[in-house]
């Protein structure tokens, strides 16, 4: 068996790297709302929210890679290239870097949440083909029989690439001359790109919960594959209800919204099974994994509710461009896919069997308290911003008086977001220092 | 095999649909954009206005949403490049030229003249459900 141990290990412990150093800026940013002249000129919010964004991102897709490069020999008996995982991670490495000193010196020149100027497109495509020749090839003739995660891991690298490329389209004179064809293919890439790292992210989560509870039942059954093809139409159609305002075809805003409706469903589910995923989790919270994948339960049932009530139009024609979005998306990155991250990496400490010191659980698990508790001060102040100022608008308040409106909750998601920032920093850095003193199996390096 | 064709639908009904989204789906009003709003564009992105400024509901929430602020009341293309010549208190100056500036405006108000939607809120047959 050709172990992927230690590329997953350089992939986990980058993406540790980069969700801090992301949060870090996150709060610079959060700064700059309350104290306008903070760090203006040296490190401006033109420079503090790419920087956010792009490493928050980076911790999801670079903890989520790493992941499928651990799981995937456990699953098949190998990975097609342990070479090309390393070939990988030095691309992908450099590539970032790469990001990172464009938006230092301020060369921007893409579009929203990829700003970096365009060239560096193909370097970042270049990485995720190797990734794709990867898992393809290390699946190849399984698929059909395959478990849910494996069908959702394939979604997601595929559509991943799909949309990356779509996100470029812009280049093109067809797209680029045409502000309403622009902005709503945009919207499409991003709403299916989003859409393609929960896939990932979700398929990691059906496999550590196959391999805790030791169930294969439920990663097969037709009602899991139901609600993935759920998801799937939801990925590729919904990201309409962020386009109800733009001048395009209305029926593109009325498939999106018929489409988000069928959430209810996946909703409905989760409460329907709420009862008995509680008592089952009762029974493992002891367990690290099990504990974070618990959170992400509770944000997916908040998230889903507030992405249902912003898909219905009325609702929307007020929510839209308020912080209410903000909200969703922090709830989503960090309150989903961040807890069920770190889940995958507590599961694989303990598969690699490192034995944490109970100095490091023991702040683990405060951290653990401390990230929730104030995300969800952080989410509710968001979403009191977005109400503040969704019914502002309707009163044609101007611009710098909602600002000065909305600073006490500005001042409460800036607290809040110093606690996400304390609270990760304490789970984070223990399993930093774990993945760090154990990249070679001890076996080897005690010989 | 059933999953594979539920599979295959889904792929096919997608990319049926981004063939109507990237044509007939997004002919929009009838502006056209001139060579100067294309070079403001370009310059919206260079300089990442979309940190803090919206269009059509894209980017941050520092500034104001940009989509039809040129038309408002009190403002205006003068207004506009003031403030793109100056800055504010939250907004950095800079350094445009005359010539960026105006290309930005032109930008600016070619975006407010699709804007059909955001200036007769209700109208739009999605937002009337």
């Amino acid at each position: 068996m050709n172990s992927s141990r230690q590329v997953t290990f350089l992939f986990l412990a980058s993406a540790i790297i980069a969700l801090m150093v992301g949060i870090f800026f996150g709060v610079i940013g959060g700064f700059q709302y309350i104290l306008p002249l903070f760090l203006k000129e040296s490190m401006g919010f033109t420079k503090a929210r790419p920087l956010h964004v792009t490493l928050v991102v980076t911790w999801i897709f670079s903890a989520a890679i790493g992941g499928i490069y651990y799981y995937l020999p456990k699953i098949f008996g190998k990975l097609y290239s342990i070479r090309l995982a390393y070939l990988h991670f030095i691309l992908f490495v450099i590539t970032g870097c790469a990001i990172l000193f464009c938006f230092f010196t301020n060369q921007f020149g893409g579009k929203e949440y990829l700003e970096f100027p365009p060239y560096l497109a193909f370097p970042m495509l270049l990485t995720w083909v190797l990734f794709m020749v990867n898992f393809f090839m290390t699946i190849k003739g399984k698929f059909l029989q395959a478990p849910i995660y494996i069908w959702m891991w394939t979604t997601g690298i595929s559509f991943f690439f799909f949309t990356l490329l779509e996100t470029y389209l812009w280049t093109i004179p067809f797209f680029r001359d045409n502000i309403v064809r622009d902005v709503t293919v945009q919207w499409k890439s991003m709403g299916s790109l989003v859409g393609s790292w929960n896939m990932l992210v979700y398929g990691t989560a059906f496999y550590i919960m196959e391999k805790i509870s030791g169930n294969e039942i439920h990663t097969r059954s037709n009602k899991v594959f139901f609600f993935y093809f759920l998801g799937l139409t939801n990925l590729m159609f919904n990201w309409g209800h962020h386009i109800y305002i733009v001048p395009s075809a209305p029926w593109i805003g009325n498939i999106a919204y018929i489409i988000s409706m069928t959430e209810l469903l996946i909703l409905g589910n989760i409460i329907y099974t709420w009862k008995k995923s509680v008592n089952e989790s009762r029974q493992h919270i002891h367990l690290l994994p099990i504990r974070f994948l618990s959170s992400s339960d509770v944000w997916v049932f908040l998230n889903l509710t507030l992405a249902i009530l912003i898909s219905i139009p009325a609702v929307n024609a007020y929510t839209h461009g308020t912080h209410i979005t903000v909200a969703h998306a922090m709830g989503t990155t960090i309150g989903i896919n961040t807890m069920i991250l770190l889940a995958s990496l507590f599961f694989i400490i303990q598969q690699e069997n490192i034995s944490m010191s109970a100095s490091h659980s023991f702040i683990i698990k405060k951290g653990f308290w401390v990230v929730n508790i104030s995300l969800l001060v952080f989410w509710i102040s968001l979403i009191a911003c977005g109400i503040i100022k969704a019914s502002e608008q309707q009163k044609g308040t101007i611009f710098q008086q909602m600002m000065e409106m909305l600073s006490p909750w500005f001042h409460s998601f800036l607290i809040a977001g110093i606690g996400v920032f304390i609270g990760l920093l304490m789970i984070c850095y223990p399993l930093f220092i774990n993945f760090i003193n154990n990249r070679i199996p001890k076996t080897v390096s005690e010989s | 095999m059933n999953r594979l064709i539920v599979f295959i639908i889904l792929i096919l009904l997608f990319l049926s649909f981004t063939a109507y989204v990237y044509t007939l789906g997004t002919e929009g009003p009838n502006v056209k954009m001139s060579d100067e709003s294309i070079r403001g564009k370009l310059l919206f992105q260079k300089y990442n206005c979309t940190a803090c400024h919206q269009i059509y509901g894209l980017g941050g929430y520092l500034g104001p949403d940009l989509t039809t602020e040129i038309s408002q009341p009190g403002k205006g293309e003068a207004y506009a490049a003031a403030l793109l010549k100056n800055g504010s208190v939250r907004m950095p100056n800079f350094h445009l030229s005359e010539t960026e500036i105006k290309e930005l405006v032109e930008f600016l108000k070619y975006v407010d003249a699709t804007a059909i939607t955001y200036k007769n809120k209700g109208t739009s047959p999605i937002m009337n459900q």
